[in-house]
């Protein structure tokens, strides 16, 4: 789909921003360029749509070498998100999203149709089709922003460190909104960032970068498991190094297979004597098929135990699980993001299968120091 | 007392002669601005792009403005002859800098990060122009036109001194007369009236024209 062939650029005065780069991106593809600030990343990407002209090599777009387009016609088939958003406050949200129609010469009616069936996609109503960019906030702006560059069902679309302006809450979800969109979409994407995490969440494939060259380019795993060399690693940072132990992949491995349970039927004092007994403050409830219900903790029975009698009538539903087959990582991140004390593990039926709580973790944490040089080192 | 009730007695007697000299003057301003807009926007949009010639341009400009009204009028006399056509051509000349300088101004200061999305989504340079520096721009550049013409209504007034007639005409009558001071303000005061409901008309045309509207009117004002 796309393929850099020595393309190097450089700026008057001499300058390298980017020194002999060859990468070739396949169709539907995520990548990611990520690098310190000055590492040639957004030059790179904005040589795609000719933005900036390489000084040497070529770049194709489905065997095509782009220098011998036409760069306005080149450019009306790739989409472009950046940063400061870019919407045009003299246009509505209508005649933003269908601008690029509008080069395109489609009739009117189309353009609206299109702009109408866009927002949908990312749950937007359509009355925010007359409104002006300054009376959304700052998360509709940016999706309205992607939304323009899907307008013309761009195949590739470059985007400029798109959620960097964004407060983290916002960022979070616009990402997963979009990674899910790019499924489903098929897109070829070119994102770049300096947001390792972003890179991680989103990437099929990370490019990293530094003084123009290409230092690694590999799935997230593959970096996280076989960094390429120390400016990798330092890059990356070690604490996602250690969520990325090689021996230790799902949350099945880790998770502790026995976690104390009880049965809705239960009376408030019997829970109470299983905690005791135990030595926990917190029980999972589970029907007799293994389902889980939700919890109990020894805050709810202290607070409740005049007024009820029974488990079922104080169980607190609102639980946040995880399927057993799910990354370690993304679990680990939950669990020291949010502050929680344990994550109950389900499969795919909800049956309660496990827990991870913060023991876990320090098994995890205890492995990755001690692990491979148990013997050596300690024995 | 005296003098008001004289000025209105002046406007009963001579209303439609008053009311084709304020025409006269409106016209000779007006086409004056028209005819530098014509120019100078153009002008302006060229030396935001080669903006190494704006330093140049607007110097000149500069210097245009520096001119005694009284002394432009004579030299170009000496060129042109005498009437309407000098004065329109001295408004035209002394209306070049303000509009020049806020094309000029109101061109630049679109925000990068749009001129860049403009490109990037396939506009030729024509259409970045057409549909996003002119339009954001728009209100700076009616803010100079709005400078230039309540500028030039002044200035017109002298034009009588070359026999191009206007509400000049009126004034100078009344300090040739003796006892002039009624006719002097027949003639000035709707010099005024005009200079401020030409400023009234276009702030709310500059208004209008502002790029961050909101619907219910009350418009979001970007600091020009």
């Amino acid at each position: 789909m796309l393929k850099f062939d020595h393309v190097s650029k450089i700026y008057k005065g001499g300058k390298r921003a980017v020194d002999d780069l060859n990468l070739e991106i396949a169709k539907g593809e995520f990548i990611c360029f990520i690098g310190p600030s000055g590492c040639g990343k957004t030059t790179t990407m904005k040589m795609i749509n000719r933005l900036i002209e390489p000084t040497n090599g070529s770049i194709y777009i489905n065997g095509e070498n782009i220098m011998e387009k036409d760069p306005v016609q080149l450019r009306r088939k790739i989409g472009y998100v950046i940063q400061q958003i870019g919407l045009f406050p003299h246009m509505t949200i209508q005649e933003n999203i269908s601008l690029v129609l509008k080069l395109l010469k489609w009739p009117e009616e189309k353009r609206h149709a299109r702009a109408r069936e866009l927002l949908t996609l990312v749950d937007m109503t359509p009355d925010y089709l007359e409104k002006y960019p300054h009376e959304l906030s700052g998360g509709q702006q940016q999706r309205i922003g992607v939304l323009r560059a899907l307008a013309a069902d761009q195949p590739l679309i470059l985007m400029d460190e798109p959620f960097g302006a964004l407060d983290p809450i916002t960022r979070d979800s616009l990402q997963e909104e979009f990674k899910k969109l790019q499924k489903k979409l098929d897109k070829t994407i070119v994102f770049v960032t300096h947001d390792m995490d972003e890179a991680i969440k989103l990437a099929d494939r990370i490019v990293i970068m530094r003084d123009g060259q290409l230092v690694q380019c590999d799935s997230p795993d593959e970096i996280l498991r076989n960094p390429a060399n120390e400016f990798v690693e330092e890059f990356i940072g070690k604490d996602r190094l250690l969520q990325a132990r090689p021996n230790i992949q799902t949350v099945e491995q880790i998770m502790n297979p026995k976690p104390i349970t009880i049965t809705g039927e239960r009376t408030l004092s019997e829970a109470i004597q299983l905690m005791k007994q135990q030595r926990v403050d917190t029980l999972l409830v589970v029907d007799e098929a293994g389902v889980l219900q939700g919890f109990i903790d020894v805050e709810i029975i202290d607070q409740k135990r005049k007024k009820e009698n029974l488990v079922k009538d104080v169980v607190e539903t609102t639980i946040f699980t995880v399927e057993k087959d799910t990354l370690v990582r993304d679990t680990v991140r939950k669990i020291l993001k949010r502050g929680m004390k344990y994550v109950p593990v389900v499969d795919q039926r909800h049956h309660l299968v496990g827990i991870v709580t913060r023991a876990s973790l320090v098994d995890i944490v205890y492995d990755s120091i001690w692990g491979e040089d148990e013997v050596t080192n300690i024995g | 007392m005296e003098t008001i009730h004289d000025i209105l007695n002046y406007y009963s007697q001579n209303g439609a002669y008053v009311w084709v000299q304020f025409y006269r003057q409106f016209l000779m301003s007006a086409y004056g601005v028209l005819f530098a807009a014509i120019v100078a926007i153009p002008v302006g949009i060229l030396i935001a792009r080669y903006h190494k010639l704006s330093t140049w341009v607007i110097s000149l400009a500069n210097i245009i403005q520096t001119i005694p009204a009284l002394a432009m009028l004579a030299v170009l006399m000496l060129v042109m002859g005498l009437g309407t056509n000098t004065v329109v051509f001295s408004l035209f000349l002394y209306s070049l800098l303000p509009i020049i300088k806020n094309t000029y101004t109101g061109i630049r200061n679109v925000d990068h990060a749009l001129l860049e999305s403009g490109k990037a989504m396939g506009m030729t340079k024509f259409q970045v122009l057409r549909l996003v520096e002119l339009p954001l721009a728009m209100s700076v550049i009616m803010a100079g036109l709005r400078t230039a013409l309540v500028i030039t209504i002044g200035i017109a007034t002298i034009g009588t001194f070359i026999g191009a007639g206007g509400l000049g005409d009126i004034i100078l009558r009344g300090t040739n007369v003796t006892d002039g001071t009624a006719i002097i303000l027949a003639g000035a005061i709707p010099t005024a009236l005009m200079a401020v409901l030409a400023d009234v008309v276009m702030g709310w045309l500059e208004k209008k024209l502002s790029p961050n509207k909101k619907r219910k009117g009350t418009a979001i004002q970007k600091a020009a």
